[in-house]
């Protein structure tokens, strides 16, 4: 990996990496794989964060679905650990709250193939600031 | 397969399932299927929107109509109305305080109540991937200043942006940054405070697990412009998840020459290292922090001399908490005018709390300086747990005061806190409920301090031991009515004469509880009594003998052998063996035990 030896070199890189995170800022864009963000904050963790984010990679392969599982920061939401949030391709962010393997399984089935919306949404309720 | 087109959003919060959520639901479910919709529309229970004053919520997606006050009865014509003409029912949308109906929730100012600036890449990005924080504009703050600003011109601009620190004092972070820079004196150094320790406080862990890189950036920002080439990171090793973040950040930072030698490919040089500390309280302030961080006992000496004239090794050094070096690279990228926007005029942008307590929506939130008490636990933090009522709040952790009923609608910012006898300390926000006894409380925090007094000056040592003692009397009911002149008057004495923060503020939860619940401490002293009935010591336990069978469940079950009686005679319990444990209660088939 090389250094970055100026600005212009971060300008040119971050417009390689946009990509990665672009699908979560704009959810109209063409990839065709599913997001899954993991809360992995220590709450999170203490919660059982990790057991689920082993269990949806390993489900998500078996069943053949194409998605993107990546660990991230605390969310907020506490009461409701451990929570994860899902972007499909062209879709809103949808965060669900209170997920066991049960219930990431219902995720999957229900909600990432066949887009029905499953019981323990977490309404969003801050702006990030992009919007301002 | 079934491919909904709409989606009914019901909000399942305890507040809004008080109020026939539940039956909302199975109405809504009951009217598409009259219209034969069932296959199209999908009806979903959700977590609490948090806007529990306006309850029962139903929000139509994809439009995100939002619905509020909705009975059972309005189903029907939502059902009509909305989904089959398209057309909205009106009298159903939220109306604005300032007036107007609100079409959708993207126009809600409820929803604008939170904005994340520290907490921007915090559950977005994986904190293990410096891509990803590059990919969103991560250490550009950085190249623009080392390619194109001056260190004065940051100075100034962090200044300007009126940022101010976020560990609890509140000192202007410029002001510090310009005081380090002006020291001509070498080597300088930068530190970031992460020795988070007021209970029940983990807004700087989030961060650094969240988003380690942020703090990276700003302290490279840092050095660069009071003129230091060394950060440490004094961390206390409780934190393990935050470390190893922390140390992979550090790791992929050098490898893309965001730090080390030649930061940028320029002739700036800066490199970070972790200092692990123990978990004292005390090492939160400045001088016992870097006292600790050079090998020595950590405890605090008097300022003057500030850190910025002598600090760590007897060197100029800058010292900030994680939150207040996470907005720097903001203030940078989006320049000082945007960053003063938010917030109050003397307490600029936002402040990340960590809501815990009597409150249903325990979490970690941000929000603008100026946002209402009332706005942050009943709004956001969704009303009190239980449908409990609302007591007091303690904001500042064991330095702060607790705040009642009365300043619920007092903006939050460093100096309103301050004038209604808190602070805002680093972010810890302590929900009480009908049920919590403020002296238990006082003594609760007073508990901490003397737990964690490094025991340097007497008044500290020595003062807050006996606080506490007098404290543990009034709740054991054993304390007179000069005691409470008394406990007023060391209060002062110590918040006096004490040498360091800990010290000086640790009568505080004392001193606001007895302002506030001036009558609790009167009924525990006088009468003997706990009015929010959780003092053990203050509690009988009777048996009430029209209800008494005699059936000696609870004589079995007690475990001290307070409770004696033939069978199938009344019962009585020895108050003198009684440890009032409850056993009886739980014991007892016919409500025979009663708690006084």
């Amino acid at each position: 990996m090389g250094k970055i030896k100026s600005l212009e070199d971060l300008k040119k890189k971050k417009q390689d990496l946009q990509k990665k995170v672009d699908l979560r800022e704009k959810a109209d864009d063409a990839e065709s794989y599913v997001q899954i963000k993991v809360g992995m904050a220590t709450s999170g963790i203490a919660s059982g964060a990790k057991e689920i984010y082993d269990f949806l990679v390993e489900a998500l392969e078996k069943r053949n679905v194409e998605a993107v599982v990546t660990q991230a920061g605390d969310m907020g939401y506490s009461y409701a650990e451990p929570t994860i949030e899902v972007t499909k391709p062209g879709e809103e962010p949808v965060v669900f709250g209170y997920v066991t393997k049960d219930k990431a399984d219902e995720i999957i089935e229900r909600y990432i193939k066949r887009g029905e919306l499953v019981d323990g949404i977490l309404p969003q309720n801050y702006r990030t600031i992009d919007e301002e | 397969m079934t491919r909904y087109k709409m989606h009914l959003l019901v909000c399942g919060g305890t507040g809004c399932r008080a109020s026939a959520a539940d039956s909302i639901t199975e109405s809504l479910k009951e009217s598409l299927q009259e219209h034969n919709l069932q296959d199209e529309v999908q009806v979903i229970m959700t977590g609490c929107f948090g806007f529990c004053e306006k309850g029962p919520i139903v929000k139509v997606l994809p439009d995100n109509t939002f619905y509020t006050e909705v009975k059972p009865d309005d189903t029907g014509e939502i059902v009509e109305e909305h989904l089959i003409k398209g057309r909205q029912v009106d009298r159903l949308l939220y109306e604005a305080p300032e007036g107007g109906k609100v079409k959708d929730s993207k126009h809600m100012d409820f929803y604008k109540k939170q904005i994340r600036i520290a907490l921007r890449n915090c559950g977005f990005i994986d904190p293990e991937n410096i891509d990803e924080y590059i990919a969103r504009d991560g250490y550009f703050a950085l190249g623009t200043v080392l390619s194109e600003m001056t260190p004065q011109q940051v100075i100034d601009q962090v200044k300007e942006s009126g940022l101010r620190g976020r560990g609890g004092g509140g000192f202007p972070a410029g002001l510090k940054w310009e005081f380090a820079y002006k020291n001509q004196e070498q080597p300088k150094y930068v530190v970031c405070n992460a020795d988070e320790g007021d209970p029940g406080a983990f807004m700087d862990r989030s961060i650094l697990e969240g988003d380690p890189h942020a703090v990276l950036e700003a302290m490279a920002i840092c050095g660069y412009a009071t003129g230091a080439d060394k950060g440490l990171i004094y961390i206390r090793a409780e934190y393990p998840l935050a470390i190893k973040r922390l140390k992979i950040a550090i790791e992929q930072a050098r490898e893309y020459g965001m730090l080390g030698e030649g930061v940028f490919g320029t002739d700036f040089n800066f490199d970070v290292q972790l200092r692990y500390g123990a978990g004292a309280f005390v090492c939160g302030e400045e001088t016992a922090l870097i006292h600790s961080m050079e090998g020595e006992r950590g405890e605090p000496t008097f300022k003057p001399p500030f850190p910025a004239e002598s600090g760590y090794l007897g060197k100029p050094t800058n010292v900030n908490n994680v939150e207040t070096y996470a907005n720097v690279p903001v203030i940078i990228n989006k320049g000082a005018g945007w960053f003063k926007k938010i917030g109050t005029e003397k307490s600029t942008g936002t402040k990340v709390f960590a809501l815990a307590g009597k409150v249903n929506n325990v979490g970690l939130i941000e929000v603008p300086m100026g946002t209402t008490l009332r706005e942050v636990i009943f709004e956001i933090g969704g009303g009190i747990k239980d449908g409990k009522k609302f007591k007091a709040v303690q904001t500042g952790g064991p330095s702060g005061g607790c705040l009642t009923e009365e300043h619920l609608d007092t903006p939050i910012d460093f100096d309103n806190l301050l004038a209604v006898g808190s602070m805002m300390g680093s972010g810890g926000m302590i929900v009480m409920d009908e049920d919590d006894c403020m002296v238990s409380v006082a003594k609760f925090f007073l508990e901490f301090t003397v737990e964690e007094s490094c025991g340097k000056c007497a008044p500290c040592r020595v003062g807050n031991k006996r606080l506490h003692e007098l404290l543990e009397r009034i709740t054991q009911g054993k304390a007179e009515k000069k005691d409470l002149q008394r406990l007023k008057n060391m209060c002062h004495v110590i918040a006096d004469t004490s040498l360091c923060g800990l010290g000086q503020t640790a009568p505080s939860p004392v001193l606001s509880t007895m302002e506030n619940f001036w009558n609790e401490y009167v009924a525990h002293v006088e009468d003997q009594r706990c009015p929010a009935g959780s003092c053990k010591d203050l509690m009988r336990y009777e048996i009430i003998p029209e209800n008494c069978v005699g059936c000696t469940a609870c004589a079995r079950k007690c475990p001290v052998g307070a409770i004696t009686g033939e069978r199938k005679q009344v019962h009585e319990i020895d108050q003198d063996i009684c440890i009032k444990c409850g056993a009886c209660v739980d014991a007892c088939k016919f409500d025979a035990v009663t708690i006084k």
